[in-house]
């Protein structure tokens, strides 16, 4: 582990001290913070949370928020909710899965793109919906994913 | 911010923040709900600074960033006062002349506001548009007024007052026997009836006690709690106040998904100030009262909505639910009583309070009282958040209110409930809304989501889509739902491929009739719904997939084809350019034709095509491999359903 991702490890560990309950909120934190959760760090939270791996390794497979693996620099998200999927969402991933030539749940070579599918992002009224860093695209067609990509590609 | 020690207190700084407002200050409000940023509300945002910034005019104009007031459909929105004139589908553009001419002159600009589709009628306030004047707002009414930053907004509309009426005049059984008379019930989606609720929990030995909001909305296609916590999130609060209150609870949670960041950060703002102001923390108005809250993030799971799941997750575990021999209203998070409600439903809380529970229970349906806040979604032409009366009928709803479907095409059916409804077919469009009536067409109210589907959404690929949902959201402790989500998921993959068999329907029958009767929770029991109901309302559909390997709707990408009609087509190649595949191929002298098998039915071409043409046509079932359009006469197309 580097020095920088000990410091915050351990920023985040002393946040929590002693509160309840506190591993979900702890793992987020670190997700955010590290954009993944690597074995390196389960097996530093289990000696100094004194909580046993196979626990924290249950709860951080078990939601989607928490990566196991290293993500991309740019997290594209496509909204497969329902009010996005009978206004063809499933074309709208389609077409992003060819354009960066990934699968879902996938990152590019170049470790430049990390694609997801998420079940609502409760955007419903403006959908289908994409969600770029953060950043939310609402009426998005094939067209507006090319140009939304291509200016991140471009960035990085 | 002083601290708040007394009831007095928060009605002169209520006063003064009256007397500080001048009724004739020019104010921008911009919707910055996560639909309207979705459609560029941040850079309107900058677009007015900078234009305000630009004319020196930073003390005469002020700019109020709000919550959703529900027309998503025409984001970004922007409410000019004190006229409160209602401008739509505002861009940056826009912005120099609002400002130029009705902020700083008082003149309308026509083109921003809401012009009626069948009379061209333009509206400019909120009560001339019909999309607003159908409903009946409590609840959401404000989001419009309220910065959600801003506990001040909130108090100058009369907020807390429900809190201080229960904490100075109320003891908590009055408070609880008010909520079970108003007949209020769960908005969450069992509609079980939150006084009920309430008293099991008062009653329930042990202590501490937990009151806990559930803002989990994963519900596909519901998002009214995400526009109460980010837009109204103290309302929300009060509510919660009332209840800790009620029941004898000391501390609350706020549990959000993590989808909703904006809600997460309003929540945690609106805790913040409620704290500095001493509406939160001990001796409350110094009433003697402690409670104070604190907001946990989802980490991304849909079952975990489910009220013994969230209590799993609040301890930090894995959101899985717990079998419920015991209600968590008396065992629930740390084995304590927890009173566990909808987000809706707490910001009802203040509402029965300030205005009685008989002015609640006059609005509304026999068993179910009070307003709903629906989504409105899909394929209709006003979509966003509408507020009505329990008992509306759904053809009320997507006509008056939602102004109809697009394009001309038919409707099809509403979907309700979320993946624990069903799709209720266009011919039981008059149903009043309400809990029992939806459940009685083998759908239930859920949240609160009204999917339109029209013409080209297919029925059972809808049930298909549900069931790959929850194959994906199961958590997997129980056998019956995480093997028969499986096995079904198998089955309708087959059939919307054009692989079905006879006996199909028969299979998902007996699958569903066990996972209703075995499944732990309710999300098993109920995962059944979509396709019970696609079979019951659809039957024709199932049929056509099954025996004609067709799509009715012409949506089951695997049942589909296209050509080109060679008698309109123009020649413009942008079919042929645009081909990911290189299936558009030129015929020497003629035009182009799609070879059907390199044809990967992806439909760019369909989507090219200039409107005016039209000559890609959609056909199912599929056609033959060595199908070339002039073998079309030979084909009779007149029985293919052809359609442009």
């Amino acid at each position: 582990m580097i020095d920088a991702d000990r410091e915050k490890l351990d920023n985040i560990i002393n946040k929590y001290d002693g509160k309840e309950g506190f591993l979900i909120q702890l793992l987020l934190d670190l997700q955010s913070e590290l954009h993944w959760i690597s074995k390196e760090n389960i097996r530093e939270l289990s000696l100094r949370l004194k909580i046993p791996a196979s626990q924290i390794f249950r709860v951080a497979s078990f939601y989607k928020a928490m990566n196991l693996s290293p993500v991309g620099r740019h997290k594209v998200c496509v909204c497969m909710g329902t009010a996005c999927q009978v206004r063809g969402a499933q074309r709208l991933l389609d077409t992003t899965e060819s354009k960066l030539g990934i699968k879902s749940g996938q990152t590019t070579p170049d470790n430049s793109f990390t694609l997801n599918r998420v079940n609502c992002l409760g955007c419903c009224a403006i959908g289908p919906v994409i969600v770029v860093d953060d950043d939310y695209h609402g009426r998005v067609d094939s067209k507006k994913v090319e140009k939304i990509l291509g200016l991140l590609a471009s960035d990085s | 911010m002083a601290r708040l020690t007394s009831i007095q207190d928060l009605e002169i700084l209520r006063d003064e923040i009256e007397r500080n407002r001048d009724p004739r200050r020019k104010e921008v409000a911009i919707c910055t709900g996560t639909g309207c940023l979705g459609l560029g509300a941040r850079k309107v945002v900058r677009a007015f600074e900078r234009e305000i910034e630009r004319r020196g005019l930073e003390r005469e104009i002020h700019i109020k960033e709000t919550g959703c007031p529900g027309f998503c459909e025409k984001g970004t929105l922007v409410v000019v006062y004190p006229q409160g004139i209602y401008y739509m589908g505002v861009q940056p553009d826009d912005v120099p002349e609002i400002v130029a001419k009705t902020i700083l002159k008082g003149e309308l600009v026509a083109r921003l506001l809401y012009t009626d589709p069948a009379t061209g009628q333009k509206a400019i306030r909120e009560d001339d548009i019909p999309f607003y004047n159908h409903q009946m707002r409590f609840l959401i009414r404000n989001n419009i007024k309220i910065n959600p930053k801003n506990i001040n907004d909130y108090i100058a509309l009369g907020g807390y007052a429900a809190l201080t009426r229960a904490l100075s005049q109320m003891t908590a059984p009055e408070v609880i026997e008010e909520i079970k008379k108003s007949g209020l019930r769960g908005r969450g989606g069992g509609g079980f009836p939150t006084g009920k609720k309430w008293e099991s929990t008062a009653w329930a030995p042990g202590q501490p006690k937990y009151v806990i909001v559930n803002c989990d909305e994963g519900d596909p296609g519901a998002f009214m709690d995400r526009a109460l916590m980010e837009g109204n999130p103290h309302s929300v609060l009060e509510g919660l106040m009332i209840g800790a209150y009620a029941v004898g609870a000391h501390s609350g949670y706020i549990y959000v998904r993590m989808e909703y960041p904006l809600a997460v950060e309003n929540a945690k703002f609106a805790l913040h100030q409620a704290r500095e102001l001493g509406l939160l923390g001990e001796n409350i108005l110094g009433s003697g009262f402690d409670f104070d809250v604190s907001v946990h993030r989802g980490a991304g799971a849909f079952v975990s909505g489910e009220s013994t799941a969230l209590m799993n997750a609040l301890e930090g575990k894995v959101g899985e639910p717990r079998p419920k021999y015991v209600h968590t209203s008396e065992c629930g998070v740390w084995n304590r009583p927890s009173l566990l409600n909808n987000v809706e439903t707490w910001a009802n809380i203040p509402l029965i309070i300030n205005r009685g529970a008989e002015w609640f229970s006059s609005i509304g349906t026999e068993k179910s009282k009070g307003t709903k806040i629906f989504s409105l979604v899909g394929k209709v032409n006003n979509t966003g958040l509408v507020e009505v009366p329990m008992g509306m009928s759904l053809a009320d709803i997507i006509y008056k209110i939602g102004g109809g479907i697009p394009d001309g095409k038919k409707l099809k059916g509403v979907q309700t409930g979320g993946p624990s409804g069903g799709i209720i077919p266009a011919r039981h469009l008059q149903t009043p809304v309400d809990f029992d009536e939806l459940t009685s067409l083998g759908s239930m109210m859920g949240s609160g989501s009204i999917i339109v589907i029209d013409e080209d959404t297919c029925a059972v690929d809808l049930a298909r889509y549900f069931v790959d949902f929850l194959c994906d959201e199961s958590c997997g402790k129980c056998l019956p739902c995480r093997e028969g989500l499986l096995r079904m998921r198998e089955i309708l993959d087959g059939i919307v491929s054009g692989k079905g068999q006879e006996g199909d329907l028969q299979i998902l029958k007996e699958i569903a009739d066990l996972m209703r009767k075995t499944s732990l929770c309710a999300l098993g029991r109920t995962a059944v719904n979509p396709v019970l109901s696609t079979m019951a309302h659809f039957p024709d559909e199932y049929a056509a997939h099954l025996i004609e390997k067709r799509c009715p709707s012409l949506a089951c990408k695997a049942l589909v084809s296209y050509y080109i009609e060679p008698k309109v087509c123009i020649g413009c190649g942008l079919c042929q350019k645009n081909c990911p595949e290189g299936a558009i191929k030129e015929e020497e002298g003629k035009n182009c034709i799609i070879d059907q098998s390199q044809c990967t039915r992806c439909g760019i071409c369909f989507d090219v095509c200039p409107p005016k043409t039209r000559a890609i046509k959609k056909v199912s079932p599929r056609l033959s491999p060595s199908f070339s359009s002039s073998s079309l006469t030979r084909l009779g197309k007149a029985k293919r359903g052809d359609k442009a």
